[in-house]
């Protein structure tokens, strides 16, 4: 029995037929906390966006943005107190309903996490080795083939020496070898899509490329769906085919990589464009975006960038604009989006 | 590690010798000195002022002082006029029913604490935690003295389930040891509770959760060895205070012990008696402060290899 073969063959036969559907569909996706005298807050809000196979979706934002609450959302591991709406359809198979058991199942066997701090991420108790095999060791492998597994995920993940990196504990190796450890532990159940909420940012910027390689290059020999949550448009730029772009809880914009941060569609992608040094600009000045941004839990009317936008108007205020193509395969919920493409 | 153990033992040593210090100038400065009690009321001055000279209570106390600390490096803790024996030995006398007495205790307190910290803490804000807590609150309200005595009226002379007092069979054990215990099983259970919800919360538990684990093995796989760290170290220091909760223990249930023995030369101004059996206790604390360091390091491999 391979993991990895009884894994797919499920989702797979649970999924829509038609092999060219994206393996996962977000649709309509909200996740409420409970807010303050018993208000419920919206902190993800009506997100919708699909994961096509072998392919590396960005998901940008700021913090608050609900990026990181959407993927920990899809991983079934939403904080305390939340409730789930809306579907998350994985090979057609709705996750939102799914029972606690199938979602366990799910979980770091179809659908696995990089956490963004490594060293927090690690239990700080235990042996690198013992974490990265926890799955092959709770499939009860042999001891000596979990050994063995262990080292090849150790040695994927770009760690010199697996062997004995296997009897380090966490705080005894680098910043950029615990989050290799991180990886390896990701791909030990054979997962089709891997969620990376801000994988470099915790790193030091010579160690922060390497790992994106790392992750671009496992991503593409495996054919593994990404989906890349980060508040960096370079690192999203550099790996991600798609990208969506949130604000407040919900989708601006979304589209390719390429196009949508070369020739925005929404006035906030352009703003975070501007903001970034030498990703548009070519003077090292990047232009901050004026205010503060805005929170789900106080989310103005209307648009929720409309007290930023530096193209609001009436309309802006009152009416809240919905996610529409506003040019073949660019996506954003600007009621201006033409305008903004047009610039 | 061993760098640790040496420092450690260092300042254990210069504990020690705080806590000499401190009780050979606290009995002196209590009114009266064994002679007077030796020699009872009637004694004369004459009689007094010659025993005082020969059990050297005369001297400066500075002299007296550097005199005992001497001794005490070599080990001699002097004799007790009142026994008419050394000193030390009336305390190891009575070393091995107190140790019985805190071991049941300390054994019950920490089985029983850990499992209902671990039973309110698994389900946080749950029917149990709230029941555990009230508990806890109240097992740790109630002056020692007091649960004992109630526990002789209920078990002992209502239900005549087991003996009041003294010794002899381990059931004379059970009402000590589990009053004892009480206050110590409250302490565990609601720290166990604390650090268990504290690590459930942690990163590395998330971690876990993502493999696609249950609770039950995210609990016991990573959870709980790691919540038990502070809970090692808060007992290694209870322990301590636990032996000094027996002497109270040891006089409601007439316990033979180091307590009783304690409190009796108290009373009757048995200096070298009070020294040696203080610095016995303190001798315990510093090695058991150790044994829990020790432990935490083998629990926590940060500490073992001095990364924190």
């Amino acid at each position: 029995m391979t993991a990895a073969g009884t894994a797919r063959g499920h989702g797979a036969g649970k999924a829509a037929p038609g092999t060219d559907g994206p393996v996962l569909r977000i649709a309509d996706l909200a996740v409420e906390l409970p807010g303050p005298h018993g208000t419920r807050v919206r902190a993800v809000d009506g997100v919708s966006f699909d994961v096509p196979r072998a392919t590396t979706v960005g998901l940008i934002g700021e913090s608050g943005s609900g990026k990181t609450m959407t993927a920990h959302a899809v991983l079934g591991l939403p904080p305390e107190g939340a409730t789930l709406t809306g579907r998350l359809l994985w090979h057609g198979e709705d996750l939102v309903t799914a029972d606690p058991a199938r979602r366990r199942a799910v979980r770091g066997r179809e659908i696995a996490m990089i956490f963004q701090d490594p060293l927090a991420a690690l239990n700080p108790t235990q042996r690198i080795g013992r974490q990265v095999g926890e799955i092959p060791r709770r499939d009860r492998l042999p001891r000596a083939e979990v050994r063995r597994r262990t080292a090849e995920l150790l040695d994927r993940a770009g760690i010199p020496e697996p062997e004995r990196r296997m009897r380090a504990y966490p705080h005894e190796l680098s910043g950029g070898l615990r989050q290799r450890a991180v990886i390896a532990m990701a791909l030990a159940g054979n997962p089709e899509l891997l969620l990376a909420d801000e994988p470099t940012t915790a790193l030091d910027v010579t160690v922060q490329s390497r790992i994106l390689r790392l992750l671009a290059d496992i991503q593409a020999a495996d054919g593994l769906a990404m989906l890349l949550v980060s508040h960096d448009l370079r690192v999203v730029s550099h790996v991600a085919e798609q990208v969506v772009v949130m604000y407040a809880g919900r989708v601006c914009e979304r589209g390719p990589a390429r196009a949508a941060l070369r020739r925005p569609a929404h006035p906030y992608t352009a703003a975070l464009v501007r903001s970034v040094p030498a990703v548009r600009t070519r003077t090292a000045l990047a232009a901050p975006l004026p205010g503060a941004p805005a929170t789900p839990a106080n989310r103005p009317d209307g648009c929720a960038f409309h007290p930023r936008c530096p193209l609001v108007r009436a309309r802006c205020r009152d009416e809240t604009p919905q996610v529409r193509e506003a040019a073949p395969g660019r996506w954003s919920a600007c009621h201006f989006a033409e305008e903004v493409l047009g610039e | 590690m061993t760098r640790m153990i040496v420092h450690r033992l260092l300042v254990g040593l210069f504990v020690m010798w705080g806590a000499a210090s401190l009780i050979f100038l606290i009995v002196r400065a209590a009114p009266g000195d064994p002679a007077t009690v030796l020699l009872g009321p009637d004694a004369d001055h004459a009689q007094i002022v010659r025993l005082r000279a020969s059990l050297g209570l005369d001297r400066p106390l500075g002299a007296q002082y550097l005199s005992y600390l001497g001794d005490v490096c070599r080990l001699d803790f002097g004799e007790s006029h009142r026994l008419g024996r050394p000193a030390m030995d009336a305390v190891l006398d009575r070393l091995p029913a107190t140790v019985d007495l805190t071991l049941t205790a300390t054994v019950t307190a920490v089985i029983v604490g850990l499992t209902l910290g671990m039973l309110a803490g698994g389900r946080p804000g749950g029917l149990l935690d709230r029941v555990v807590s009230a508990c806890t609150i109240a097992l740790q309200s109630f002056p020692t003295f007091w649960t004992g005595i109630m526990l002789v009226l209920v078990f002992a002379l209502n239900l005549r389930l087991l003996p009041s007092s003294g010794v002899g069979t381990p059931q004379h054990l059970v009402l000590p040891a589990v009053t004892l215990a009480f206050p110590f099983i409250a302490i565990i259970a609601r720290l166990t509770r604390t650090s268990l919800v504290e690590t459930m919360s942690e990163e590395y538990v998330r971690t876990a959760r993502s493999k696609g684990l249950t609770e039950r093995q995210v609990l016991l796989g990573h959870a709980l060895r790691n919540s038990l760290i502070p809970v090692v170290t808060v007992v290694g220091v209870q322990v301590g205070a636990l032996v000094g909760g027996a002497v109270i223990v040891e006089n409601v249930f007439a316990w033979p012990g180091l307590g009783s023995l304690v409190v009796e030369a108290v009373a009757n101004r048995d200096y070298t008696v009070v020294q040696g059996a203080t610095l016995l206790i303190a001798g315990i604390v510093v090695v058991l402060n150790l044994m829990a360091d020790l432990l935490v390091a083998q629990l926590d491999p940060r500490i073992r290899t001095g990364a924190v």
